[in-house]
């Protein structure tokens, strides 16, 4: 279900929108005097944001309007909340499915919890109208496996008060969120000190294997039917309502409003759950895919950590990550290069395999590598994938470097008497160095890219900042993260040229 | 004389076809054997049956009396010189560490390696001061010298050479023959010569072996060649180089 976190990391992260209030505000204005006249002679657009239960909601009144005899277009995945309501409020769409708590948080930006009458009122100023609740309330929860909730007798929150051994994976918004983990955990007093920011769909993943024991989670999400979860009770009613409704131009026909109004308690979390575990069943795994990539995770900086510190450990772990697995790819790769060039069956298989496991897109590799016991939710796992990855480059150079040598060198090393390990350690690998070096380098520059996709299951590095921008539609976020990296594989580049003057012998050099 | 170097009933596949027919030579000790052909002709194998960089499908090659096998070869080796085209010296080595390579490789003291190099840089005609190069830094001509320099290090009983001045201009390579020709006799070398330059074979060879198509076709002197051809391939191998014998 790791559509849904897309809705509150667009919505209620809602950087970019939220960064050029001055422009949108002029926008709202000279729109708010633009009479709408045509309002009924063209179709009713509908508008939903980039996850499965907003196309669900999005195409249910769709259907609603076109049923009562109203032209009705949708126009599915828009983005985020910023982008829907200016939408709305320009006009491009009539109508979109919306939660009371990202209303009152991130449209009206209302610090504390509003009745539906006030939020009428705020949102009448602009000219848009509110359904009432659809009948659900999707909001955050904390879940845990269901035998593990019963073996330790925890059903609130309160209770893992008693537990400060748990294990905690949660979303990387929902760590940074104002209403997220940092108020959940004073307001509760709970002790857990091992807690990791992990992507949603990986984490449950994680919770399945044991690697955590309890995770966040939105309360219609279809995987807590499927995994055999629990919610726990938020006793203390920390969370927020997150009451479905759809939010209009109340210059709509009110015929068209009446619809609208039709759906209001329709919907119960029950039939939500349902209507959502169909739509992932069914959907269409490409496009999902894709939006994996821009949904994944953001790891929660520390609060308050200065930009120079969080760039210092980012760009640390990076090369902990990227120089240890390469580290490994060169021990473990040059004998496999060795005995790959000498040819034969298990030559092949050497080759063979490491091409192999480079075809394995990186994101696939992380996710095969997560669900096996060693590895979980770990920097082990990124190291492992990363090993895996420098392998080829490092196996494939060793191999023809070696082979490369003519056959009259070899031989007159032979006819020397040189013994085989001497005439590998003094004659053949020096011949090859330059060839081994290019794939070490080649590997290295490679780690240093495909590590930033570590941020993905906690493990840090430049791709926290990068993921999180991406997340966030937050392009200096992105930079923050995307120019180190860069700058990072320049330095190794030239690293490993001034290596190459260093362990080429200068007789190959000339 | 007794042979230093003796091959029985030796023969040679490669690749289903025969590179050497069922041959038999003797290698006399102190002498220069030229062996020369054709290319293709076997002689090539030949040496390298010798050196063992290829093992014989069938007869048995000795050294001294004794038997080469797999488990003998690796210390006689050491016993044997080997020069190809262009030396053979690793690009990563300077000349310095390519001659002195087996001699370190077994542990012999700084000093022998030192008074034995100065030797050969004067037998070879090699400039000292140019041992610290690496290979690429030298002419064809200097890395010849650095091979045999580097063949003739650890004082062999045979000193095998295939083709070893092929590679060099005409000028350099007439100098280096003659050079050559003076280190053999001065050392008494027991030597096996590979050319395809009758020129060359009759300027150096005590001995000629003519081969043709993986056999021996007639051993003795350029003029037994000449005088007494054991068959027409002879007079024709002969009589095409015959421009090179007038020059």
């Amino acid at each position: 279900m790791k559509l849904f976190r897309l809705s509150r990391s667009c919505g209620l992260q809602s950087a970019a929108g939220l960064r050029r209030p001055a422009s949108r505000r002029s926008l709202v204005a000279a729109f708010l005097f633009i009479p709408v006249a045509c309002a009924s002679a063209k179709p009713i657009t509908i508008g939903s944001k980039k996850f499965t239960e907003s196309y669900i909601l999005g195409e249910i009144a769709r259907h609603a309007l076109n049923d009562a005899g109203i032209a009705t277009e949708h126009r599915q995945g828009m983005g985020g909340t910023i982008i829907l309501w200016q939408a709305l409020q320009g006009g491009q769409i009539d109508a979109y499915p919306e939660y009371t708590g990202t209303i009152e948080q991130e449209i009206l930006k209302n610090g504390q919890q509003l009745s539906f009458q006030d939020i009428r009122e705020a949102l009448g100023k602009f000219g848009v109208g509110m359904t009432g609740s659809l009948g659900f309330n999707n909001t955050y929860a904390l879940v845990m496996r269901r035998s593990e909730a019963q073996r330790l007798g925890l059903r609130t929150i309160s209770d893992l008060r008693k537990h400060p051994e748990l294990r905690i994976g949660l979303t990387h918004e929902f760590l940074d969120r104002q209403d997220g983990w940092r108020p959940l955990r004073e307001r509760y007093g709970l002790p857990q000190q091992n807690v990791i920011g992990i992507d949603h769909a990986l984490g449950y993943a994680a919770l399945a294997n044991g690697s955590i024991d309890v995770k966040d989670a939105y309360s219609t999400d279809a995987k807590i039917e499927q995994n055999d979860l629990v919610v726990l009770e938020d006793d203390l009613q920390f969370f927020s309502k997150y009451e479905a409704v759809f939010l209009f131009r109340s210059s709509l026909s009110p015929d068209a409003i009446n619809v609208l109004h039709g759906l209001e308690g329709t919907l119960d979390e029950k039939r939500m759950i349902h209507l959502n575990m169909e739509a992932e069943r069914t959907k269409n795994y490409t496009s999902a895919a894709s939006l994996y990539f821009q949904e994944n995770g953001r790891s929660a900086g520390f609060a308050g950590e200065s930009f120079p510190h969080k760039l210092a450990r980012w760009t640390l772990r990076h090369l902990e990550l990227a120089g240890f697995s390469l580290l490994l790819s060169v021990i473990i790769g040059i004998p496999l290069g060795i005995v790959a060039s000498r040819g034969g069956l298990i030559g092949q298989a050497i080759l063979g395999f490491a091409s192999i496991v480079q075809t394995i897109p990186s994101l696939a590799l992380l996710a095969l590598l997560v669900p096996l016991p060693f590895f979980g939710i770990s920097v082990r796992t990124a190291i492992a994938a990363l090993f895996l990855y420098g392998l080829l480059p490092i196996v494939r150079n060793t191999a023809s470097g070696l082979q490369d040598i003519p056959r009259s060198l070899r031989e007159s090393a032979v006819a020397l008497g040189l013994s085989p390990f001497t005439r590998l350690w003094e004659i053949y690998l020096p011949m090859a160095s330059r060839s081994i070096l290019s794939g070490i380098k080649t590997s290295a520059v490679i780690n240093v890219g495909t590590a930033t996709l570590a941020a993905l299951i906690g493990a840090g590095g430049l791709g926290e900042p990068i993921l999180s921008g991406l997340n966030l539609n937050d392009h200096a976020t992105i930079l923050e993260g995307a120019i180190p990296a860069a700058l990072l594989a320049l330095l190794v580049q030239w690293f490993f040229d001034v290596l190459d003057r260093v362990l080429i012998p200068k007789g190959l050099r000339l | 004389m007794s042979a230093l170097v003796k091959l029985v009933d030796v023969s040679k596949l490669y690749a289903g076809a025969t590179a050497l027919h069922s041959t038999n030579l003797s290698i006399e000790r102190g002498k220069t054997t030229v062996l020369i052909g054709p290319s293709g002709c076997g002689k090539s194998t030949l040496l390298r049956l010798i050196i063992r960089l290829i093992e014989p499908d069938s007869g048995s090659i000795e050294f001294n009396g004794e038997p080469i096998t797999s488990d003998t070869i690796s210390a006689l080796r050491r016993r044997i010189g080997y020069v190809i085209q262009e030396g053979g010296l690793f690009p990563h080595l300077t000349a310095h560490s390519n001659v002195l390579l087996m001699a370190r490789h077994i542990g012999k003291s700084e000093d022998e390696m030192q008074s034995r190099l100065v030797d050969l840089c004067q037998l070879t005609r090699f400039p000292e001061n140019l041992l610290s190069r690496y290979p690429l830094e030298l002419s064809g001509g200097q890395r010849q010298r650095v091979g045999l320099m580097r063949a003739l290090m650890l004082l062999p009983e045979l000193l095998l050479l295939d083709e070893p001045l092929d590679a060099l201009d005409p000028l350099v390579r007439a100098s280096l023959q003659k050079d050559l020709k003076e280190i053999f006799a001065r050392l008494q070398q027991t030597v096996v010569f590979v050319t395809h330059d009758l020129a060359e074979a009759a300027y150096f060879g005590d001995e000629i072996v003519l081969m043709n198509n993986g056999r021996i076709v007639q051993k003795g002197s350029v003029t037994d060649l000449r005088e007494k051809p054991a068959e027409p391939f002879v007079s024709e191998f002969i009589n095409a180089q015959r421009g090179v014998m007038l020059a």
